[in-house]
């Protein structure tokens, strides 16, 4: 009875809005999440032999040597890369946060355009510098008689990944940093906490929410990742596995797919465990959301130290675009520490083949990243404000779609698409270019999904029940008061999307149809697929760190001015 | 906007074919979309879209890149609407696999002139179901900055590759995942016996320094030098080299001359305008498009060698080429599976183990060349041979029953199948894995005895 009285209650509280907001998103994740998935990992637990369902699969895959070894290797990867992460972007985030330092937008966008860089392209960049018989390397043996194996085995895979993806705790820290009541740091600051102790008890446990962010996704994006492992030719970790046998073995091979769902139940185990590690506290903060921490100046010896230690950082990290620009601009490179000659043809030729791959790309990936933030915030605000039942599901199921290997939501939506004619052409779905932005869209939701929760998590409900108090409906305190409040969290998960969605290859390449709706990393990849392509393609690439770049920049130049207006602005 | 003025400029195209269809002078000519699917690199890809689209303008050529094995799965995965003409790629088995799933429909090509076979292989499909434009080889590469610096020796046969000087500094692709390099571990292993051949391929895997996921993965590194040698098929080397880089190529005796492939698919929309673009393929016009700097593939077409720069390989003239191994289609097809599979997983997965073993064997046989010992150089024999054994013999590799553990599909709930793959696999790991440390520490052994 109490049982029926208190689900009764529930539902008298559900509000029609946000279920129908729910519904909606459901159906969306449902339809081009879910399906295609499941249409593809079933068989898993499916015999091979009589279809039946079966828990066999799994079993070998326990007991098989290469897969337990390709299992350890993941995790420790994944491991050592949010740790190297976490050096990187820690004191970027905290330099150009809470010191008065010239040029820290530069800098945040600058540590935005690791991810801007395709993996593999990024991985071919870094062996020319840092491989064996890499510039660094030939240099250091010619001078010094010795080499550095940076990029050795599993070494490479965590520079490379680290390098790539530490712009996820930047991101996700500098908002965290930047949203943090400066009333508290002064309190501290009052009862004679200074220093270090300042940052490690008070700054950085409340910016806990953008790191664990952050972190949570650099693990799970490295246990997954597929491109760079295999460009460095590292095949024992569990996504090539996946992608080796889904690819060579063939599409009824079970392995692939036990595999698949392994790599998705680890990842759904990473951000529980981070949830875990967030639950019970309450990080937000009552004053209005873009105050931040008081900045102050460095002292000059402190600043000599300070900027060295952001450009060491910041030649680190843009060392691949720096191999990439050389290679775009070189004739020959080979076996030397610079290339032979300079030239500009590798440009032309971009310019005279490839000018469809970059508009369709801006087409896509911005229409994927507007996708990602709506659905983000709407599910964000479902979760953290609302008492729909099942809401966490919403969460849970757009962070799984971190753990499906892109090849496999490919192989699906080709599977669930295909036999659906289109209206009016009669075209399959699947040859639809707004598939190839869903298919973007589900694989970066995640991104902004976390970016938006991080940001809603630090917005104190207080500040919308004052809204509602003095008679602003549900609607507009959402526009008004939490959004804007937002804005932060919801820009660093647009320009991830973005940016993000802008280079990936491995969803792409299964739902290409045709060279005139390709975009930009499909056309690297071709061009990367023979001698003559490897400067054109190296200056596409180019072409493509430069516009989201840009369009990063922009985006932060555009949200700094309107926290401005709104005298947001300390 | 885009996708409107497209598909308006389609039904233009469509109503066009209508209207001269009608017209018994136009019926046999060509127009409209074509669209390939093809492995081929955009170097290629593009100089014949434009040499077919200047001999027929009203022909939009539509290229589609996908590796081959995408691009096979692409045709299944798409067969129910099915929107592409041709299958254009080199491996002659992705061919067989989409022959025996029924998505090729036969052609006779018009041209005339082009020999049965080039080397040992026959250039078309008995059925008519594919015909090979452009032959091709496999064989050694070279970077000369790299050789210099370190060293090397210019290498020529695949038992040179075995030598300990080669330690860390060889490349190959996977066969599992690169059908030309599958042929060539194929060929070995027909030119030199299973046994014998299993051996030169794992010895010279002791001195691989990597194995790429990617055919291109190869030239690539060599071109930039991240190893030196890299065993590839021959346009590879050809067009780098025709780009400029520092590399050479040979072709070693054991070799077998391939030809690259095109297929008109079933139920091709535009099947006037797939086949039209078949017999382009192979006329004088289109062969010698082989010939550019950066594509070098060897032309099927006999009479297009006269027009080829000077040195340019000529399977036809030379016989050497190609001809030492009768490369048995049937016997390959049988095995394709395990073979690949057991490059894998005693190979592919172990090539630490393997590189350790092999390192210990050269180590004691520096030693013993020093200093004798007749006990020593028994147990290095035995190293090698447990490095070299089979957990499979010849006989077994072609069983049926084996190959069912991998075959991709079920056939019906009745067919036995013995064993699964996965289990099979863990079973052929752990021989290697023993077998390797065993090597090594006979080696180890023995090395110890010549000191």
């Amino acid at each position: 009875m109490t049982s029926l009285a208190l689900t009764r209650d529930r539902i008298a509280r559900v509000r029609p809005g946000p279920a129908l907001a729910a519904l909606l998103i459901a159906a969306f994740l449902l339809l081009f999440l879910v399906v295609p998935v499941v249409q593809v990992i079933f068989v898993a637990f499916q015999d091979k032999t009589t279809g039946a369902f079966t828990l066999v699969n799994f079993a070998d895959f326990f007991q098989n040597d290469l897969f337990m070894r390709s299992f350890g290797n993941s995790f420790y990867v994944s491991a050592m890369s949010v740790v190297v992460a976490s050096l990187l972007a820690l004191p970027l985030a905290y330099l150009t946060t809470r010191f008065e330092f010239r040029g820290s937008v530069l800098i945040q966008s600058l540590g935005i355009i690791p991810l801007i860089m395709p993996p593999f392209i990024g991985a071919v960049a870094m062996q020319l510098l840092f491989g064996r018989n890499g510039s660094v390397n030939l240099l250091l043996r010619d001078h010094f008689g010795f080499s550095i194996p940076f990029m050795e085995g599993l070494n490479g895979v965590i520079f490379v990944q680290s390098i790539h993806y530490f712009p996820f705790i930047l991101i996700n820290l500098s908002a965290s940093l930047k949203n943090i009541d400066r009333a508290m740091e002064e309190s501290a600051q009052n009862l004679g906490c200074h220093g270090f102790r300042l940052f490690r008890r008070i700054v950085f446990p409340l910016a806990m929410p953008g790191y664990v962010a952050g972190a949570s996704l650099v693990f799970i994006k490295v246990f997954d990742d597929l491109g760079t492992p295999l460009l460095l030719n590292v095949n024992d970790m569990l996504a090539p596995q996946a992608y080796l046998r889904i690819s060579s073995i063939g599409i009824a091979d079970p392995m692939g797919y036990v595999i698949s769902v392994v790599l998705i139940a680890c990842s759904l185990l990473a951000l529980w465990v981070s949830a875990l590690a967030m639950r019970g506290k309450d990080y937000a903060t009552v004053q209005r959301g873009g105050g931040g921490l008081a900045k102050r100046r460095l002292k000059p010896l402190e600043m000599v130290a300070a900027y060295g230690i952001v450009l060491l950082i910041l030649v680190l990290v843009l060392a691949p675009h720096v191999g990439l620009g050389l290679l775009s601009f070189a004739t020959i490179w080979s076996f030397s520490p610079l290339p032979d000659a300079f030239t500009l043809k590798h440009y032309h030729t971009v310019f005279s083949e490839s000018g469809q791959y970059i508009t369709n790309t801006l087409l896509y990936a911005s229409l994927a990243a507007l996708l990602d933030v709506v659905i983000g915030t709407a599910i964000a605000y479902l979760v953290l404000r609302t008492k729909l039942p099942g809401r966490q599901w919403l969460d849970y199921i757009a962070m799984a779609a971190l753990a499906v290997p892109g090849v496999v939501l490919g192989i699906g939506y080709l599977r669930s698409f295909y036999g659906v004619p289109m209206p009016f052409t009669g075209q399959p779905l699947s040859n639809f270019w707004l598939i190839l932005v869903f298919a973007l869209a589900i694989r970066r939701l995640p991104y902004a999904l976390r970016a938006c929760t991080a940001a809603l998590q630090q917005v104190s409900s207080s500040l919308e029940e004052a809204a509602e108090n003095l008679g602003a409906t549900k609607l507009r305190t959402v526009g008004r008061i939490v959004v804007p409040l937002m804005s932060g969290g919801i820009l660093a998960g647009f320009v991830t999307s973005f940016a993000t969605a802008a280079v990936e290859l491995s969803a792409t390449i299964m739902l290409v149809h045709s060279q005139s709706d390709a975009p930009l990393a499909y056309g690297l990849y071709v061009y990367m697929q023979s001698a003559a392509g490897r400067g054109p393609g190296a200056a596409l690439g180019i072409f493509a760190v430069i516009i989201v770049g840009l369009g990063t920049y922009l985006s932060h130049v555009v949200i700094e001015r309107g926290r401005r207006d709104r005298g947001q602005d300390h | 906007m885009l996708r409107t003025s497209r598909n308006l400029r389609n039904a233009a195209a469509a109503l066009g074919v209508l209207l001269l269809s009608g017209t018994a002078a136009f019926a046999q000519d060509a127009s409209g979309k074509l669209v390939i699917v093809t492995s081929f690199p955009k170097d290629m890809t593009t100089a014949f879209q434009q040499a077919y689209q200047k001999a027929n303008p009203k022909v939009t050529v539509e290229i589609l890149n996908r590796n081959t094995n995408a691009g096979v799965k692409y045709l299944q995965e798409t067969a129910s609407n099915n929107g592409v003409d041709l299958f254009w790629a080199s491996a002659p088995d992705a061919f067989e696999v989409l022959k025996g799933a029924g998505l090729l429909q036969p052609y006779k090509p018009k041209v005339e002139g082009i020999p049965e076979k080039v080397g040992a292989y026959p250039v078309n499909d008995p059925e008519g179901m594919y015909a090979g434009f452009a032959a091709s080889g496999y064989g050694i590469m070279w970077n000369s900055r790299y050789m210099k610096a370190n060293d090397l020796p210019i290498p020529k046969e695949w038992a040179d590759l075995t030598k300990p000087a080669y330690y860390d500094h060889v490349a190959i692709s996977a066969p599992s995942r690169s059908g030309t390099t599958h042929l060539t571990i194929e060929t070995i292993l027909q030119g030199e016996g299973w046994e014998k051949g299993w051996r030169t391929n794992k010895e010279m895997a002791g001195n691989y320094r990597t194995i790429t996921e990617r055919s291109f993965g190869v030239p690539d590194g060599v071109n930039s030098g991240a190893f030196g040698v890299g065993i590839v098929i021959d346009f590879f080397a050809l067009s780098s080299q025709a780009s400029g880089f520092p590399v050479e190529f040979v072709y070693p005796t054991v070799t077998t001359i391939v030809p690259a492939n095109v297929g008109v698919v079933k139920n091709a929309p535009n099947k006037a305008a797939a086949e039209g673009f078949v017999d382009f393929l192979l006329s004088p016009k289109g062969q010698e498009v082989l010939l550019e700097p950066a594509i070098r593939r060897l032309p099927v077409n006999p009479v297009t060698y006269e027009k080829a720069p000077a040195g340019y390989p000529n399977p036809f003239k030379d016989k050497s080429l190609g001809s030492q191994v009768n490369f048995d289609v049937n016997v390959s097809q049988a095995r394709y599976n395990v073979v690949d599979a057991l490059f894998d997983q005693l190979v592919t997965f172990q090539l630490d183990d393997l590189k350790a073993a092999t390192q210990a064997i050269h180590k004691a046989e520096a030693a013993l060349a020093k200093k004798p010992n007749d006990k020593a150089k028994a147990l290095l024999g035995e190293a090698r041979d447990l490095v070299a054994a089979m957990p499979v013999t010849a006989e077994q590799a072609a069983d049926p029953q084996l190959a069912g553990a991998f075959t991709v599909e079920r056939k019906s709930a009745k067919d036995a199948v013995p064993e699964r793959q996965a289990q099979v696999e863990q079973k052929w790991a752990a021989f290697a894995k023993e077998n390797y440390a065993n090597a090594r520490k006979k080696a180890d052994e023995a090395a110890a005895l010549a000191r």
